[in-house]
C-alpha cells in the first residue's frame, strides 16, 4: 500500500453548498444589471421599459451591450467547466485548456479557419457558413486535448509532468504553425488576427452568439452527466471501473465538451486564459470537489467572473478598452502560483 | 460461484499466468498466496477484469463479459493495493461513492456503517488526503463494504475482491480488516483475497490457493496447503510449520536457503 504524502494545502472549512449556489446566481444577476448599464452613452437598461428610445440608443442596448453580456456570460461559463472537466479528466488542478496547449491548438484551428477560409473549396464553405471559425477551433482543440491525454495517461494515470511538459510542446507547435499562417496573412487578416489573439469580447455581436451559442450550451449541458464518473475517476481509472462508471465514455465525453467549449470560446473570444484554474479552484475550496455540485457552481462563478472582468476592462481605460486576456492573466497567475507553492512540498514531478 | 477456466495472462511480453483454473464460493474466504512474482495480483486482475487475457469467467452463472460496469459494480467491489485520491473529498464522500456505486438508491446509514466497521467514525468528516497510509487502507475498505453492504441480494451474492488489504496495517487493526471480511463471508458473500501473511491466511482462510510461477501449485483447506513441502517447495526456502497447539497452524521460516 502506498502511502499518499500528507497534503499541507489549504483547508477551509467548506460553505453550504446550496448558500453558495444561490449566492454565485444573485452575483451574477447583479452583474449582469451591473454590465447592461455600463457603457460610453450612460444608458442605463430599464429605459428601455421607462421611456420611449431613439434607434440608436436601443441599438446601444439591444445590438452592442445585450449580445455581449450573453456571449460573456457563455463563455466565462464555458472556460469554468471546461477548465473543472479536464481537471477532473487529469486528476490535477493546474490542468487548464489554457494552460496545457488546448488554447493554442483551438487558437490554430481559428487562425487556419481565419486566413485559409477564403481559398477553401466551395463545398466546405456552404457546409461549415458561418460556423468555420469555430468547427477549426473545436477540430483543433479536439486534435490536442486527445493527443495530450494519449501523452500523458499511462495505465490509468497521468503524471503531472508530462501532462504540462507535452501541453507546453503542443502549445508551441501550434504556435509555431499559427505564426506561418499569420505570416501569410493579408493586412485585414492581421487586424483582425491580431484583436482576436488578445483576447476580448468586444467583437461580439448577434451573428457571433448564434454561431457560438449552440455549441457551448451543448457543452455546458453535456457536463453534469459526466459528474459522477469524473468523481470516481479521481480515485484512478482502475477504481472508477470497479464502482461501474464506464470510464472510455466519460473519457471521450470529457475530451469532447472541453474541446467543443474552448473552440468555440476561442473562435469568438481569443485567447482568454486562467478563468478555468481561478474558478475551480476557489469553488473546491468553497464547497469541496465534488463535481455534481462543482460544475454548476463554476459555470456561474465563471459567468460572473468574465462579464465582471469584461465590464472592469470597459471602464478603467475609457474610452479605450483593455483587452479582457490581459485582467484575466493578472488575476489568474497569482493565483496558479499560489495553488503550485500551496502543493510545492508534496508535488511529483 | 466464482468460476474460472484456462486463464492467462502476459504482461509486457511474458507470460505470467499458465492457463490457470479457479474457484470460489459464497460464503468462504479464499485466500490467494504466493511468492513475489508468482501472478497473485495478476490472477486477481484477471479475476476482476482489470487485464485482459484468453480464458472464460463467471459469477454466479453470468459470463462477466456479458455484465455492463453498473451491473457488475452491483454485484462485486474490488479493493486494489493501492488507491491515490486526486482530490481533496473527505472519508465519508469517498465511502457515499463506493455506496453510491452499489445501490440504484442512496441508503441512509450505511455509509456512516460502513466507517464504524472499520473504525474510523471520529475522522469520517475529515479531508482524505490528511489521513494516514493504514487510515487510507481502512478507509478505502469502508468504501468497497458499502459498495456491497448486502453481502447477498435477492438474485445472487456479492463478492469482495481484495489485494493485499492488511498490508500496511499494525496486528490490530490486521485482525479488524480480517474479521470485516469474515462477516462479509459469514453473511453469505464471496471474498477473493490475495494475501501475504500465511499465519494471518491460515487463520481466517477457508479455502487457500498456492501460487508459483504463474500456475497454481496447490488448492485446497489450509491444513492442506501449509505444509513444510508444498510451502518450501513454493518460496524456495525451507519452512517448517507447526500444528501446536492442537488445531492451530503455524509457519516458522527456518535460516536456512534451499540450494
Amino acid at each position: 500500500m502506498t502511502a499518499i504524502p500528507f497534503t499541507p494545502a489549504i483547508r477551509a472549512p467548506r460553505l453550504a453548498v446550496p448558500a453558495v449556489t444561490t449566492g454565485l446566481a444573485l452575483l451574477l444577476a447583479a452583474m449582469a444589471c451591473l454590465s447592461l448599464s455600463i457603457g460610453a452613452s450612460g444608458l442605463l437598461p430599464w429605459e428601455l421599459f421607462t421611456r420611449e428610445l431613439n434607434p440608436a440608443e436601443r441599438a446601444i442596448l439591444l445590438d452592442i451591450r445585450l449580445p455581449r453580456l450573453i456571449l460573456g456570460m457563455l463563455v466565462g461559463a464555458a472556460l469554468a467547466v471546461s477548465g473543472a472537466l479536464m481537471q477532473g479528466l487529469f486528476r490535477n488542478p493546474l490542468a487548464d485548456p489554457g494552460l496545457v496547449g488546448v488554447g493554442a491548438g483551438a487558437g490554430l484551428g481559428a487562425v487556419i479557419a481565419i486566413v485559409l477560409g477564403g481559398v477553401m473549396p466551395a463545398a466546405v464553405q456552404a457546409v461549415t457558413g458561418m460556423y468555420m471559425v469555430s468547427l477549426f477551433a473545436f477540430f483543433g482543440g479536439w486534435a490536442t486535448t486527445l493527443i495530450l491525454y494519449r501523452v500523458a495517461s499511462l495505465r490509468g494515470h497521468t503524471s503531472i509532468a508530462t501532462m504540462l511538459l507535452a501541453g507546453i510542446v503542443l502549445g508551441a507547435l501550434a504556435g509555431a504553425a499559427t505564426g506561418v499562417l499569420i505570416y501569410l496573412a493579408d493586412d485585414n487578416q492581421l487586424r483582425d488576427l491580431t484583436f482576436w489573439g488578445l483576447g476580448s469580447l468586444a467583437g461580439a455581436n448577434w451573428v457571433k452568439v448564434w454561431a457560438a451559442a449552440p455549441v457551448l450550451i451543448a457543452g455546458l449541458a453535456a457536463a453534469p452527466f459526466l459528474a459522477r464518473g469524473l468523481n470516481a475517476m479521481a480515485l484512478g481509472e482502475a477504481v472508477a471501473r470497479h464502482l461501474g462508471v464506464p470510464v472510455e465514455a466519460v473519457k471521450r465525453g470529457a475530451i469532447l465538451a472541453v474541446a467543443a467549449m474552448t473552440g468555440a470560446s476561442v473562435a469568438v473570444s481569443g485567447g482568454i486564459g486562467f478563468v478555468g484554474i481561478v474558478v475551480p479552484h476557489i469553488l473546491r475550496l468553497a464547497i469541496g470537489p465534488d463535481h455534481r455540485t462543482l460544475l454548476p457552481a463554476a459555470a456561474l462563478f465563471g459567468a460572473t467572473l468574465l462579464i465582471g472582468a469584461d465590464t472592469f476592462s470597459r471602464v478603467v481605460v475609457a474610452p479605450a478598452e483593455l483587452p479582457i486576456g490581459i485582467i484575466m492573466a493578472l488575476i489568474g497567475a497569482p493565483v496558479f502560483l499560489w495553488i503550485l507553492l500551496a502543493r510545492r512540498a508534496t508535488m511529483e514531478i | 460461484m466464482l468460476l474460472a477456466a484456462d486463464l492467462g495472462a502476459s504482461l509486457g511480453g511474458r507470460d505470467v499466468l499458465h492457463g490457470v483454473d479457479f474457484e470460489a464460493r459464497p460464503g468462504h474466504i479464499t485466500a490467494i498466496v504466493g511468492p513475489n512474482g508468482s501472478g497473485k495480483t495478476t490472477l486477481l486482475r484477471r479475476l476482476t477484469r482489470d487485464l485482459p487475457g484468453p480464458g472464460s469467467i463467471s459469477l454466479d452463472g453470468v459470463r462477466l463479459a456479458d455484465l455492463t460496469p453498473r451491473q457488475l459494480a452491483l454485484r462485486r467491489a474490488v479493493l486494489p493495493q493501492a488507491t491515490a485520491v486526486g482530490f481533496p473529498f473527505t472519508l465519508r464522500e469517498i465511502v457515499r461513492m463506493g455506496h453510491e456505486a452499489g445501490h440504484a438508491a442512496h441508503l441512509p446509514g450505511i455509509v456512516e456503517a460502513a466507517v464504524e466497521e472499520v473504525g474510523l467514525s471520529p475522522k469520517i468528516d475529515g479531508f482524505f488526503q490528511d489521513m494516514s497510509g493504514g487510515e487510507q487502507a481502512r478507509g478505502h475498505l469502508a468504501r468497497v463494504r458499502a459498495q456491497v453492504w448486502q453481502a447477498r441480494r435477492a438474485e445472487y451474492p456479492c463478492w469482495l475482491f481484495v489485494d493485499e488489504p492488511v498490508a500496511s496495517l499494525d496486528i490490530g487493526h490486521q485482525l479488524q480488516v480480517m474479521a470485516v471480511l469474515r462477516r462479509f463471508a459469514d453473511a453469505g458473500g464471496g471474498v477473493v483475497a490475495v494475501m501475504h501473511d500465511l499465519n494471518l491466511t491460515a487463520m481466517h482462510a477457508d479455502r487457500m490457493v498456492l501460487m508459483a510461477e504463474g500456475r497454481i501449485a496447490a488448492a485446497g483447506r489450509p491444513a492442506e496447503v501449509m505444509t513444510g513441502p508444498l510451502l518450501s517447495g513454493a518460496y524456495r526456502c525451507q519452512l517448517c510449520v507447526n500444528t501446536a497447539p492442537p488445531g492451530g497452524i503455524w509457519l516458522l521460516p527456518q535460516a536456512a536457503r534451499l540450494g
